[in-house]
């Protein structure tokens, strides 16, 4: 899988740099047009074609015909699922892992970072590859059918998130005093249960979301492991969808950058910097 | 009740098999789905057909196909981490500088998390609509008089997967040396001056020393990260190019080497490659954050 990091709005509060001089002003500008222009230049030209469907006109019909499409209604909530089941799934493991990493094992925290960061080492297609070797056989069988492999491909996503969801819970976790919590709640008598409900998780909630939307943006269109796996899946679907047509695959990938523009967007919504003076 | 609750107590753990249930889902889900994966293909590798112990699938590692697929990802992931990085760390540069309106920054902040999870199809797509056989950009070069296919180029070759790369590396680049540009002290910058240091000499000096473990540690981040990238090459030229993914996943629809445990030792010798480039990463960014933590 591609390593990725979601925004992080760092630095709000250093006071900007004395004025350097004009050449390194302009050099900077320079530096950030040409960046502006090599991220932007695809997305017009793709942009462009999307809308190029009809001869001579420019109007929406590719996406019209995109989202008319039975199997992109299909793979697209297919992958949706899958991302929810993927994201619960890894939620329901990491969550209770960090808490207790940090209340209760703080020695195991260094083995337990180093598994959350394999994913980072383990890349997606030889993942797919010992899954397929290690369930494709009796007596576990877990690809002889559509369903059974849809539950691997699922716990292989919640595995693949846990770089981005352990990062994004136990920096959520550091931010407060989740021993003072916990203590605080277990003498009014909260059982470990209620105070992982009623005290931790809504503590989390940004954290969580956060993990949540980056995992949702990697895994909605991910293709290698859902082809291995034969999945009908919004990635091979657009795979499809690029070989075999004109206009609409530029309808589709702009589609799916928008998609990921939200979720990112989202996040650095909800990570920004609070104001701390009352208003 | 008294009893029952006296006995959740925070502390030393009352009996370690409890404290151990909090954590053992993880390990059990690790060891399952990607542990177990692994350490299987790493098992297989190094049996022989009769079930017996072999090294000759990792002896046949250096067969011309296997040294091929490696050493063209090796040069992909080389090229474009060094690229990627020169070019990231300068528009990390030039944001931090505090030139540039605020707006900027946190445009491009939000822009660099997106780009650098823009990958896979939709990002072979957007090229292919650019700089593809009819690509407008293409095109346009053609309405000059220049036909880049003709003179060489292809989207489909080398060059023109590491322009693609380059859209998810440097990005990357960006959000990982801003935070470190950020931590660079002003009290530095003023000693370095007080000392009489020209500009230059502070960035020679100064500056780049304390960032150099993360500008390398980063840009062995961004190597494993196109080594190990296989959606985007496959999307883009369907396994035109040996990349080692890209000969991984052949191996896995149809025993492309007919020899399937070379196709083992082929995949665990990339997980070997990413452990290595992920483990000095980790390094060199511990060291870093020393200075600018």
């Amino acid at each position: 899988m591609t390593i990725s990091t979601a925004p992080v709005q760092v630095g709000a509060e250093i006071p900007p740099a004395e004025p350097p001089a004009g050449r390194n002003r302009l050099f900077a500008w320079l530096i950030v047009v040409a960046g502006v222009v090599y991220f932007l230049l695809p997305l017009v030209t793709t942009g462009y074609w999307s809308l190029r469907a009809v001869k001579d006109t420019l109007g929406f019909e590719a996406y019209r015909r995109v989202f008319a499409d039975p199997a992109f209604v299909e793979s697209f909530s297919e992958s949706v699922v899958n991302a929810i089941a993927a994201i619960i799934l890894s939620l329901l493991i990491i969550v209770p892992t960090a808490y207790w990493v940090t209340l209760r094992l703080p020695r195991l925290r260094p083995v337990v970072e180093f598994i959350t960061l394999l994913p980072f080492v383990i890349p997606a297609v030889v993942l797919v590859f010992g899954l397929i070797r290690m369930y494709g056989r009796p007596p576990l069988l877990l690809t002889r059918t559509y369903d059974s492999s849809r539950v691997l491909l699922v716990c292989a996503y919640a595995a693949l998130s846990f770089p981005y969801m352990y990062r994004s819970v136990d920096n959520g976790l550091r931010a407060m005093d989740v021993r003072t919590l916990t203590e605080a709640a277990q003498s009014l008598g909260a059982s470990w249960v209620t105070i992982l409900r009623k005290v931790i998780f809504p503590n989390l909630r940004v954290a969580l979301l956060s993990g949540a939307l980056l995992t949702f943006a990697i895994v909605i269109g991910e293709l290698t492991v859902a082809l291995f796996l034969a999945q009908h899946t919004f990635g091979p679907f657009m795979a499809n969808l690029t070989r075999s047509k004109v206009y609409e695959p530029a309808a589709m990938a702009l589609v799916a950058f928008a998609i990921t523009w939200a979720a990112m967007g989202l996040i650095a919504f909800l990570t920004r910097p609070r104001q701390k003076v009352a208003r | 009740m008294g009893g029952a609750q006296s006995k959740r107590r925070l502390g030393p753990p009352r009996t370690r098999l409890f404290s151990w249930l909090g954590v053992l889902p993880f390990f059990l889900f690790s060891a399952a789905f990607l542990i177990g994966p692994a350490v299987i293909l790493f098992y297989r590798s190094l049996e022989d057909p009769e079930g017996g112990f072999t090294l000759q699938f990792w002896g046949q590692l250096t067969s011309d196909t296997v040294m091929r697929a490696y050493g063209i990802s090796v040069r992909l992931s080389l090229t474009t981490a060094l690229l990627g990085g020169v070019f990231g760390f300068l528009l990390a540069w030039a944001v931090s500088l505090g030139a540039l309106p605020r707006a900027v920054r946190s445009a491009l902040t939000t822009f660099s998390g997106v780009a650098s999870n823009f990958a896979g199809v939709p990002l072979a797509a957007a090229f292919i609509f650019t700089l593809g056989r009819v690509g407008a950009i293409t095109a346009l070069f053609e309405l000059l008089g220049v036909d880049l296919y003709r003179s060489g180029f292809s989207l489909y070759s080398f060059w023109g997967l590491v322009l693609v790369y380059l859209y998810f590396q440097f990005p990357l680049m960006v959000l990982v040396m801003l935070p470190g540009l950020d931590g660079l002290k002003r009290e530095w910058r003023e000693a370095a001056e007080n000392l009489g240091a020209t500009p230059r000499q502070y960035w020679r000096k100064v500056a780049l020393p304390v960032l150099m473990p993360s500008i390398l540690g980063t840009m062995i981040l961004l190597f494993g990260n196109a080594f190990g990238a296989h959606a985007t090459a496959y999307a883009l030229t369907g396994g035109l190019l040996p990349l080692a993914t890209l000969l991984i996943g052949q191996q896995i629809s149809g025993d492309v080497l007919n020899n399937p445990g070379l196709g083992y030792a082929v995949a665990v010798g990339m997980v070997m490659i990413m452990a290595i480039a992920i483990g000095i990463y980790s390094v060199l960014q511990r060291r870093s954050e020393r200075w600018l933590g």
